[in-house]
Parts: C-alpha cells; sequence; structure tokens
C-alpha cells in the first residue's frame, strides 16, 4: 500500500482537528446511528444470523488458508471464460497494467465504479499522470472527486459534505468536467442525483473502457461480483467494449454457491437493506452482452504479509461492509478522516498497518491505539474477525519494532497521547472507562495473580510481550465507577446482572449495537471466564 | 521471477503453518439448514410484500391480464421524444401477446446502438429467480430478458414474473442459477442515500420498476 494521506497527521492529532469539525461529527453522528438502526432491524429478521456469520467466516478462512490453489484455480476459470488474468505485486505494478490497456484503446478517459483497491492504489492519480481521466461514477465519489476531497467512510464517503455544500461543488465543477448542473439546482436531494444522473450519462454512453473492483470472484467458475445501488455500477460493467476489474487476492471464494452466504450477510450488515439495489455477476466474456475485453488484475499490494501473521490474517475477511465502522465510538466521534487511510474505522485500524509493515511511520504506528477496545466491532462483523484481539497484537508489534530501533520511550509516548486524547473529554471517557472494563474481562484470559492475590495483566505471548513486559499492568476493573454509578443509580438499587449483560445496558452508541447480537456477546464472556480458568 | 510466480510463492511461504490437506477438509463449512415450513403461497406473498417495500409497483397478474396491466403500466408516461407513442424496448423471446398494441416497439439486439437505449421511454422483460425474503428479481439475461443493457438504460422496466419462479431464499436462488451466463439481481429500483443518508430513487438506472406477479 502506498503512504498515508499526504501530510495526515498521526491519529490523536488528526482526530484532536477533526473533533473541532462539528459539521463532520454531526453528520457521521446521524449517518452511523441511521444505518445501525437499519442494519439492526434487518438483522434481527434472520434467525439463523450467528450461523451465516459462521458460515462466512468459515468460507473466508478455507480461501485464505489455501489461498494459492484457489488463486491458480480462479485464473484457470477466468482465462477459460475468455478473461485475461494479469498479476500485480504492488500499487506500481497494477498501476502500470490498468494505465496499459487504456492506452491501446487509445482512450484519454476511463469509468469507474467505486472501489476500495483501486483507491488503495490511486490508480486515478496514475492515470491522471498518463494523461487519462478517471471519472468516478457513484455519486458520493462524485461529489468527493469534483471538491477535490477526500472520502471519510467506506459507505457513504461524501458523508462530510451537506446538501448545501454538493449543491455548491456541482454548480461550480460540474462544467468543467463535461455536462454542467442546471442554473436553477436547489439543494434538494432528488435534485442534486438528477443533476448527478444527467452528468454521467453522457460519460456512459461514450467511454470506451471502464475499471471496476469486485467483491467476490469464484475460483470454481471465474464469476465476478458488484454489489452496489445506484445502477452505476452496472453501466460501468455493461456498456463500455473493455472492462478492467482490480481484485485483491483475498476476494476469492471457493464456489459459485458460497456466493447465497455473502449476499445475504453483506447488504444486512452494510446498508442495513433485506437486499442492495442491483448486484451484477458476470462470467469472463458473454457473447453479445456487454464488454468483449475482460481483465481481471489480481493485486497482492501487501496482502500476502498479511497473510503471513497467523493472528493479523483473520483482516483478510473482511467483505468491507462497514458495519464496524459504524459502531465505533471512536470512529463516530473523529471520521474517516483522522486514519490516513483508505480503510477507516476498526478495520482500517487493524489492516492498514499491516499492509503497511509497522515501525516506520508514526501515523501508521498510531493506529492500532486508535480503539478504545470495547468489542462492537467484533459482534457486528459478518465475517467474525476479532478486531480487538488483532489490535492487541499489533500494539506489541509496534512496541517490537520501535524497540528494535532502540526507540521504546517515543513508542510510550505515542501510547500516553493516544489516551490523553481519549480522556481529555467526558464523553470520551465513558466510552473508554467501559471499554477498560471489557479489556479488562479480555485481559483476565491472559491474567495472573500478583502478590496478594491482585490480578495484574501477566506478560503477553508472542511479539505483545514487549508491551506488557516492562511492567504489570493492573487489570482495568470490570466496571467502571461511572458505569456502576449509572446501573445501580449511585447504588441505590442492586442487580444480579453478569458482567456481559451489565455492559449492554450501558447507552454509548458503542454498546446499543451490541443489544442486537447477544449471541456474539456470551461467546465473549466464555471465552473470557474459561480464560480465567487458566490464571 | 513474473509477479505470478512472485505472489503465489509469497502466499505458500506465508501459510506454512497450514497443514497440507484439502481445504474442504481443513475448514468445515457449515449453513444454516433451509426452512422448510412455509407454503407457496405465503412464499409468493411475501415476495410481493417485499417488492413492494423498496417501492417498487406489484401487482398480481394472470397471463391473460398481463397485456392490459403493462398498458396501464405505460399510461400517463410523457414520450421522451416529446410526441407521438411510446418508444417500448422489447427482447428477444418475450412473449408477444404481452405487448400492448399502442406504442412503438423496438426489437433489441446486438446491433441496437446503446445511444438507441437511451432513446426507449421503457423495456419489458421476463425474469429468471424472484427471492421472497429479500424481494429480489434475478435476470439471466436468456429468453426475454434481453442483454444487461437493456433493462438498465431505459427510465422504466416492467419486469414479468411467473409466481412459479418465486424461491423462498437467497440459498435457493443461487442454487437455480447457470454461474456462465451473466446474472443482474435487482433489489427495487436504483437508489442513493449519499446525500445527508435521504433515500432518493433512480440515479442511474430505471426510476420506475414496475413488477406483475404473473400466475398463483
Ligand atoms: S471488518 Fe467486518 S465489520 Fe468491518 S468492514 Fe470488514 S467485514 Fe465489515
Amino acid at each position: 500500500m502506498s503512504g498515508t494521506f499526504l501530510g495526515t497527521p498521526a491519529f490523536p492529532d488528526a482526530a484532536r482537528e477533526a473533533l473541532e469539525d462539528s459539521q463532520l461529527r454531526r453528520n457521521l453522528a446521524h449517518a452511523t446511528g441511521t444505518i445501525r438502526t437499519k442494519r439492526a432491524g434487518v438483522v434481527g429478521e434472520v434467525d439463523e444470523w450467528e450461523q451465516l456469520r459462521l458460515a462466512g467466516e468459515a468460507i473466508k478462512n478455507r480461501v485464505l488458508r489455501h489461498l494459492p490453489d484457489y488463486l491458480e484455480q480462479l485464473e484457470r476459470s477466468l482465462t477459460a471464460a475468455g478473461a485475461t488474468v494479469h498479476w500485480a505485486r504492488d500499487a506500481t505494478e497494477a498501476n502500470a497494467i490498468v494505465v496499459d490497456i487504456a492506452r491501446r484503446h487509445a482512450t484519454d478517459e476511463v469509468v469507474k465504479v467505486k472501489s476500495m483497491a483501486t483507491q488503495e492504489i490511486e490508480l486515478n492519480d496514475a492515470l491522471e499522470a498518463a494523461g487519462i481521466h478517471a471519472w468516478e461514477t457513484d455519486l458520493a465519489e462524485l461529489i468527493v472527486q469534483l471538491g477535490d476531497d477526500l472520502p471519510s467512510h467506506i459507505l457513504v464517503p461524501a458523508i462530510h459534505r451537506n446538501r448545501a455544500e454538493i449543491r455548491e461543488i456541482f454548480l461550480r465543477e460540474m462544467g468543467n468536467a463535461g455536462r454542467a448542473a442546471p442554473d436553477d439546482l436547489t439543494d434538494e436531494p432528488r435534485q442534486l442525483a438528477a443533476a448527478a444522473r444527467a452528468h454521467l450519462r453522457e460519460k456512459f454512453l461514450r467511454a470506451k473502457v471502464a475499471v471496476s473492483g469486485a467483491n467476490f470472484a469464484v475460483a470454481e467458475t471465474g464469476t465476478l461480483t458488484v454489489v452496489e445501488s445506484e445502477g452505476n455500477g452496472r453501466m460501468c460493467l455493461t456498456l463500455p467494449e473493455v472492462l478492467v476489474s482490480v481484485v485483491g487476492i483475498e476476494k476469492v471464494l471457493p464456489t459459485f454457491q458460497d456466493l447465497d452466504v455473502m449476499l445475504q450477510l453483506l447488504p444486512r450488515s452494510s446498508t442495513g437493506e433485506r437486499m442492495n439495489p442491483y448486484t451484477s455477476t458476470w462470467t469472463g466474456v458473454t457473447p453479445g452482452d456487454g464488454p468483449q475485453e475482460v481483465h481481471v488484475v489480481l493485486l497482492d499490494n501487501g496482502r500476502t504479509d498479511v497473510l503471513a501473521d497467523p493472528t493479523g490474517r483473520q483482516a483478510l475477511r473482511c467483505i468491507r461492509c462497514s458495519a464496524c465502522l459504524n459502531v465505533c465510538p471512536v470512529y463516530e466521534r473523529t471520521g474517516g478522516h483522522a486514519y490516513g487511510s483508505v480503510y477507516p474505522g476498526p478495520i482500517g485500524a487493524i489492516l492498514t498497518p499491516q499492509l503497511r509493515g509497522v515501525g516506520s511511520d508514526p501515523q501508521t504506528d498510531s493506529l492500532p491505539y486508535a480503539s478504545s477496545l470495547c468489542g462492537a466491532c467484533f459482534e457486528v462483523c459478518p465475517v467474525r474477525i476479532d478486531i480487538p484481539e488483532v489490535l492487541v497484537h499489533l500494539r506489541g508489534e509496534v512496541v517490537e519494532a520501535h524497540q528494535e530501533a532502540a526507540r521504546l520511550p517515543s513508542v510510550q509516548d505515542m501510547a500516553m497521547k493516544a489516551a490523553s486524547w481519549t480522556l481529555s473529554s467526558a464523553g470520551r471517557t465513558g466510552a473508554a472507562e467501559k471499554a477498560a472494563g471489557l479489556g479488562g474481562k479480555l485481559a483476565a484470559k491472559l491474567g495472573r495473580s500478583a502478590p496478594g492475590g491482585r490480578a495484574v495483566l501477566g506478560a503477553l505471548p508472542g511479539p505483545a510481550s514487549a508491551w506488557s513486559d516492562s511492567r504489570d499492568i493492573p487489570i482495568p476493573a470490570e466496571e467502571s465507577f461511572r458505569s456502576w454509578w449509572k446501573r445501580t443509580d449511585g447504588g441505590r438499587s442492586r442487580t444480579e446482572e453478569t458482567a456481559g449483560d451489565r455492559s449492554r445496558t450501558d447507552d454509548t452508541a458503542g454498546d446499543r449495537s451490541r443489544t442486537d447480537d447477544t449471541v456474539g456477546d456470551s461467546s465473549r464472556t466464555d471465552d473470557t471466564s474459561g480464560g480465567r480458568d487458566e490464571a | 521471477m513474473s509477479a505470478r510466480e512472485a505472489i503465489l510463492q509469497k502466499a505458500r511461504r506465508a501459510l506454512a503453518d497450514v497443514p497440507d490437506v484439502e481445504p474442504v477438509l481443513d475448514v468445515a463449512v457449515v449453513r444454516p439448514a433451509p426452512e422448510r415450513d412455509r407454503s407457496r403461497e405465503e412464499v409468493v406473498d411475501l415476495f410481493a410484500e417485499r417488492v413492494a417495500d423498496y417501492r417498487a409497483v406489484v401487482e398480481r397478474a394472470t397471463s391473460s391480464t398481463v397485456v392490459q396491466q403493462v398498458a396501464a403500466a405505460l399510461r400517463g408516461r410523457e414520450p421522451s421524444a416529446g410526441a407521438g407513442p411510446l418508444r417500448i424496448l422489447v427482447p428477444p423471446g418475450f412473449p408477444p401477446e404481452w405487448v400492448p398494441d399502442d406504442v412503438e416497439v423496438v426489437h433489441d439486439g446486438p446491433d441496437v446502438a446503446v445511444s438507441e437505449l437511451d432513446r426507449c421511454d421503457g423495456v419489458l422483460s421476463t425474469a429468471a429467480v424472484g427471492i421472497a425474503d429479500t424481494g429480489t428479481i434475478v435476470l439471466d439475461h436468456g429468453e426475454g430478458q434481453g442483454r444487461r443493457a437493456a433493462t438498465l438504460v431505459p427510465d422504466l422496466h416492467v419486469c414479468m414474473v411467473r409466481a412459479d419462479q418465486v424461491v423462498p431464499a437467497v440459498p435457493e436462488a443461487v442454487a437455480a442459477l447457470d454461474p456462465v451466463r451473466p446474472h443482474t439481481w435487482i433489489s427495487g429500483p436504483s437508489a442513493t442515500s449519499d446525500i445527508e443518508l435521504d433515500r432518493v430513487e433512480g440515479v442511474h438506472g430505471p426510476r420506475t420498476l414496475h413488477v406483475l406477479i404473473v400466475g398463483s
């Protein structure tokens, strides 16, 4: 993965700036709250949700643990179906492949469907440098592109813009990029969408080459899938003569039937819909229908490094639904930009440091600290990625990397900076205190007793030991004073709830979502008590 | 070394801890058992209800009422040409008896330019599968459904789904589809929530989806 968004300060500084931007906070709180509620509703409809999550986890584990075989199978299937397969070790190679294909068709523009992989490799910049315009066609991406801006949320990348700003951007910029917005454009969403429809339609009808990503790539059949809402994906996948799809190597599914699990998990987790408006699948070239020249670029760009870490590997199960963002108390308050990566939120905090490697960039190294370890992200994750586990693991890696460079104090500084950011506001402290309670339960798994029976966090296994070796860390109380006060009405009432239940009665953003996922919750509690027996 | 070899080799090395067994033996995948206690009627009713939830128009029909219902769905729409009959795109294999008389029929085929599709006021199609749980219509772009662009570019899509094509849930739909064909899963009209999360129907695909469930 190429560098951070240029000049992005380390997470605590960027977060502080974002916290001061009240519009961003308001919009984000509204967005994450709305999507969270919708998600909880449609997930609640599915009785077997937990079994589906387990199936999703297992399918992705099966692929990841045997990735080379599945990649070779995918390549054979795609080739047999008439597609051309390319392999790219990194962003530079992938970009060069796409630029080369566009050049061979003598075009100076391509249309694009929103894709995290092409954002990750900064394809648009590479195309631009080669004199080829890349038109983003997703409404939010169009807003971001015309506003010369950065996306702030995987799912709703323009959530930091309000309707008045969008109107201004459209009026000011659309004319420079093609069909201008009508002069009498209001800030009514329906009108803004209509302006985008008219602006982009001429580009869809004219474009020779389209670039997409893919949500899934089926090894057995060579089928690629794009899940979307607006129909811009269908336009790109269907109208141009040439289609290039940049696909991360972790997107593989073993069989066509495996799509059933993923197509149940993804829309409900992502936009909180039973199904997204449009899903397209295509298998190579279909004579007489759609692009007659189909390319697939299989992208590594750090993914094999992630794969090499048996704990961190699970991050590659991610299907980019963004559910973890919407429940994250840290994300809700800081927004996506503070993470300095195309992958924001809890998933970004574990994926970005692994893709880039730790120990060289302070911004990247601060990401594993951009969390209160509250566990809400795990509970909503449709493929059961244990994000808190990976965060703790990566903190250890960061410390180890810096120890090797004999710069341990600076890391502790960094952790303290993150802590001071957390502690400097009452709201954040509330979230963090509860998190510490959950963290305490997690820690109990690995804990031991100090003289006098006080539970302390012992040495963590592996690289994390560097983090805990320097001194014994007292295990945080399972329940903070503030949450005890609230629960018991200042000690006036007594309840017999278990620790696991207690956290669920609290009312911060992160916890609310946990009410719909009790199975996940109780399994964590089981883990913890199992761990305590060992101690 | 080629990029291909390098990536495969790196991935193999990264997975040194994984035992060398068949993937299906290494990791078991247990799917939820399909639910069996819903009657045909319940399934079709649920389909109708869930399609309507997406703010699509849904009606029941019989093969003899379809043509009038299609005519009614088209009534009141302005021809984009300004005057004259509506230009309606009809894919190869679509039942001719379901096409009303008072429209100008454009027969779709690979030679019809995309700009020509853009001048059509609507498209009629059949479907391959309907999914009750999610209110989804799946096209496999076979007989009566046209190539993918046909049901995308015009602003109105009138889609005929036979009641016996409706399955209860997503797994049954995936099992019924031929992976070699392209598929389009349609759940309501195109939509965006990108502007302050206000849902707006109709960005690039057809802004109106009209579904006729044919038979019982
Ligand atoms: S980590 Fe899980 S919850 Fe977060 S985006 Fe990925 S799949 Fe979704």
